[in-house]
């Protein structure tokens, strides 16, 4: 018995061990099997697959540029209209309804509800409920009025980066007012104080004293909503009508990153199938980069505050 | 409605921006509510037509053939879903376990992060690589490289949750098992987890319910069928595949069945949150009991 009690811990400690090694080999794997898919573009078009403006399969001729640029493009548009939404909504919650935790709670889940709606609803929302109204009610009028500016130049027909921005946005807010929501919980009720007693407004408590205070953690928030944009396939895949595109015209039809692979995927193989895997590398890179620094704002930030307390 | 207890000398400029930034405030909140409610709206309005017995039962048609169903496609969900359960379930538990009894080991450190990562990759790079590594190795779309794409996506969120809902056991316990001269692993089995079971479940079906709703990784691993598959070693349809192609379809048929898809899914969704909002229940009252 004495003999049998250590062998159980060991044994507890190895299976253990197993699985948590298991997940670092998870990415490291994901990042070699990339590689190694991607070699034979690698070797073929070198830096210039970073570089060049055409995709054209059938003369072998192929860049990344146009699906970067439509990732950028997309996700820019999705933080500008996301963005500020989120924050109000997070300020709403978080200093408007102090007094209410309960609507606060309840409003609060309904946002978070919005995340757990499944990728390609909201891409068969946006091809029946969202390209119409957009076209008619918002791009067909921009053009008409601000045709002359190059953004809105095009002929709306609704499968463009302008609609695949929309639809980001919406999908971005949950994840950003739910981590922003966090984070001015965490400050510190005696910054309010201070300045209420100054004889600040509301707003100016807001603005100079809260938002300040957890100025790095909403940076970390704003990285976490960008990463979720630049990773999201299906309802991009389904409203952006997949044409690669380099053009200043938010009212063109474009593709992005990840809707390039949900597309051409299968169709492919040869240099053109190693392509589109080196698409995904490219995707790999940029979501381990924006990860890390969010990762990292947030840390700091809740960091700081245990320190503070 | 704290105007009233400012001082008397605030300039009019400050009274006006704070009314106006609360306006803005309300506004944003209006704007992110109302998507949501269109949504869910939208797809019980289109959706609900769709839906009879035989849509449940029934294999599909050819495009403008009506009367077809979505049965296989729910077999398949629930196959891809099970697969995965099998494998993320068990690593991730462990992994869970790992983060949270030796926390303090370098491993541990690492591996938290490693899992932090992989929760934040993009889903069809997960999917990319399953492809790359099952499907062009064996040169066949399957349900099982459908359910090993979607553990990928289950697994950080299981290890993460465990992890969590095991560090809010009190230390007191299991030093009082320690000290009774019961070893760590039984320890760890027999009490920390059965004290943190309802918060284990509760991320095991978080992740079962993100699962259920992936489509681009299914979309690169196990393609998509019209017929019952026959082992889990060849193609094979699923809920949200089948709402992609019949959306982007240029079927009226296969649209409104689109919307009956994306009904059933948005209800097995909901269900599998009333599980959780029920375990979360049951787990904060039986926290309660223990402090």
């Amino acid at each position: 018995m004495r003999f049998r009690l250590p062998r159980g811990d060991t044994i507890l400690k190895i299976v253990l061990v197993a699985a948590a090694v298991f997940i670092i080999a998870i990415v490291v794997g994901l990042a070699i099997e990339l590689y190694l898919g991607s070699a034979q573009s690698i070797r073929t078009f070198g830096f210039s697959f970073l570089a060049g403006t055409k995709w054209l399969p059938t003369q072998n001729v192929l860049s990344a540029l146009p699906f970067i640029y439509g990732t950028l493009l997309t996700s820019a548009i999705a933080i500008v209209i996301g963005f500020p939404i989120s924050l109000g909504v997070a300020v709403f919650i978080s200093e408007k309804l102090k007094s209410h935790q309960n609507f606060g709670y309840a409003l609060g889940t309904v946002v978070d509800l919005l995340a757990a709606v499944p990728s390609v609803i909201y891409g068969l929302w946006g091809v029946f409920v969202l390209i119409p109204i957009l076209r008619d009610y918002v791009e067909v009028p921009l053009h008409k009025s601000l045709g002359f500016i190059p953004l809105f130049s095009g002929n709306p027909f609704g499968y463009d980066f302008f609609t695949a921005g929309v639809i980001l946005a919406i999908m971005i807010i949950p994840t950003m007012s739910a981590v922003t929501r966090d984070v001015l919980s965490v400050v510190p009720n005696s910054q309010r104080e201070a300045m209420y007693s100054l004889g600040a407004t509301d707003w100016e408590v807001t603005q100079k004293s809260v938002l300040p205070y957890a100025r790095s953690g909403i940076f970390g928030a704003f990285v976490l909503g960008l990463g979720r944009a630049f990773g999201e396939t299906m309802a991009v895949t389904m409203v952006i009508g997949n044409i690669p595109n380099i053009t200043t015209n938010l009212f063109s039809a474009g593709a992005t990153l990840s809707s390039l692979i949900a597309n051409e995927f299968g169709e492919s193989s040869g240099v053109y199938q190693s392509a589109v895997i080196e698409i995904g590398l490219i995707l790999f890179f940029v979501a381990l980069l924006v990860n890390f620094l969010a990762r990292f704002l947030l840390w700091r930030m809740t960091r700081g505050t245990r320190v503070k307390n | 409605m704290k105007n009233s207890t400012l001082p008397t000398g605030i300039s009019l400029w400050r009274k006006i921006l704070n009314k106006l930034m609360t306006v803005l405030i309300i506004v944003t909140v209006v704007l992110a509510v109302i998507p949501l409610l269109l949504i869910l709206g939208d797809v019980f309005i289109r959706g609900a037509p769709a839906i009879s017995i035989g849509f449940l039962t029934k294999l599909p048609t050819a495009p403008n053939v009506p009367g077809g169903g979505i049965a296989n496609a729910i077999v398949g969900s629930f196959t891809m879903v099970g697969i995965a359960s099998l494998i993320s379930v068990p690593i991730g538990v462990g992994a869970g376990i790992y983060f949270s009894e030796w926390s303090s080991s370098k491993l541990s450190t690492v591996s938290g992060f490693m899992n932090d990562v992989l929760t934040g990759f993009p889903s069809i790079v997960l999917g990319l690589f399953v492809f790359v590594v099952i499907v062009l190795t064996t040169k066949q779309f399957s349900a099982f490289a459908a359910g090993v794409a979607l553990s990928l996506v289950m697994l950080p969120i299981i290890a993460r949750t465990t992890s969590e809902s095991l560090k809010l056991v009190p230390t007191t316990l299991r030093e009082a098992s320690l000290a009774l001269g019961i070893p760590r692993w039984k320890t760890v089995l027999r009490i920390v987890i059965n004290t943190g079971k309802n918060g284990l479940l509760t991320g095991i079906l978080l992740a079962v319910a993100r699962a259920t709703g992936e489509t681009a990784p299914i979309l690169l691993t196990a393609s998509t069928s019209v017929y019952f598959a026959k082992s889990i070693f060849q193609p094979t349809a699923s809920l949200t595949v089948l709402i992609y192609n019949y959306g982007t379809s240029a079927s009226r048929i296969w649209q409104t069945q689109a919307w009956g898809a994306a009904l059933v899914l948005i209800l097995i969704m909901l269900g599998l949150n009333l599980l959780v909002k029920f375990t979360v229940g049951r787990h904060l009252s039986g926290s309660r009991v223990e402090t």
